[in-house]
């Protein structure tokens, strides 16, 4: 008898070229330092197999695995890195000792029963392939048992992506502790608090005519800087220039002239 | 080439995302490890429906997506929490239950 389903060989090459592949990218993403190359390397998996997904005739789950997972998922994975920043996790170090050997073996282990189980394994027929089973195109396959078959699970995931959604949404919520005050109120307070020497706001930063830029203080009437026209940044961070060679005693005023 | 090449390949990406999630500290790779261990199964799913010839299996993977989607979404919210109380994404320092 002839079989049902045999493997033709351009797709036996492409899967003898892209699965080790992504066999190598998968170890990558364990042994690279970066969360970022982690990042990419899982890109480059998740493409592989939507490509495997397309040569298994499931059309529709390989464009849907690019367009979530490579697409959507991905993205959200680089994003929330970009927020979290890369810190001293992303260091190889064992913080528990003997971890790594053990969980080694143990993967060992798994993974070889895992193989050696589906190498003795048969389901008793042979394979069928879905040349049938797409006859009327597999998007529309899909959807019929979608909507007949698997329509209350269908309706119970989108249920779950909503509960998701408003999840992140109050996970993501930052509730301010003290309320924002109104400008009315900074007003107010402008001039209620002690003395009036900054009601009218502070002033502004620069030397005008000789140096004009904000990391110098502004010069008062007497020839003293004002420190309250630099900002507390610039301050901290030791930016700040001394104004002392601005004020007028220390100007050199001899004309020297020029031929 | 025999079909059950593609359910080995399945089995070793599960391994190694198992072997990621033990062995990394950085939750987020952590987190990606698991969506390795969610494609594989995903690959095995695809597989098994073409052996069997019925789109069930497809059906379930996209299921499996939906979920993995939804899974990414709610665990990175809480990374990001954890992140912004504790600064840190290692998930060493999240132990406050041991002590």
């Amino acid at each position: 008898m002839e079989p049902l389903l045999t493997i033709q060989a351009p797709e036996a090459a492409l899967f003898w070229v892209l699965a080790p592949l992504s066999v190598i990218a998968a170890l990558g993403m364990l042994l690279v330092k970066k969360a970022v190359h982690s990042a990419l390397l899982l890109a480059w998996v998740m493409i592989t197999l939507a490509i495997f997904y397309i040569a298994q005739d499931a059309v529709f789950l390989g464009i849907v695995q690019i367009i979530v997972y490579t697409g959507a998922v991905m993205m959200l994975f680089l994003f929330i890195l970009m927020l979290v920043g890369v810190d001293s996790s992303d260091s190889l170090t064992e913080t528990i000792s003997g971890l790594r050997p053990i969980a080694i073996t143990a993967a060992l282990g798994f993974g070889g029963l895992l193989v050696s189980l589906l190498g003795h394994a048969t389901l008793g027929r042979e394979p069928v392939g879905l040349a049938e089973a797409n006859g009327p195109g597999n998007v529309q396959g899909i959807a019929v048992l979608l909507f007949s078959k698997y329509v209350w699970p269908f309706e119970v995931v989108s249920a779950l992506l909503i509960t998701a959604a408003i999840g992140a949404m109050v996970l993501a919520h930052h509730q301010r502790s003290n309320v924002r005050p109104t400008q009315r109120e900074q007003a107010v307070n402008r001039f209620r608090s002690g003395s009036l020497a900054g009601a009218a706001g502070l002033p502004g930063p620069g030397v005008f005519a000789r140096h004009n830029a904000v990391d110098v203080p502004a010069l008062l009437p007497d020839g003293t800087p004002a420190p309250s026209s630099i900002s507390a940044t610039l301050k901290a961070r030791g930016d700040v220039i001394d104004s002392s060679q601005f004020q007028l005693d220390n100007v050199d005023t001899t004309v020297k002239e020029e031929k | 080439m025999d079909i059950n090449n593609y359910l080995y390949l399945s089995a070793i990406l599960f391994t190694i995302g198992a072997v990621g999630v033990v062995v990394r500290r950085n939750a987020i790779v952590v987190f990606m490890c698991i969506e390795l261990m969610l494609n594989a199964a995903n690959l095995s799913l695809v597989t098994f429906s073409r052996i069997n010839g019925t789109l069930d299996g497809q059906v379930v993977a996209f299921f499996t997506m939906v979920v993995a989607a939804c899974e990414v979404v709610v665990g990175l919210a809480i990374i990001v929490t954890i992140y912004r109380s504790r600064r840190s994404a290692s998930i060493d320092d999240a132990s406050l239950l041991k002590r």
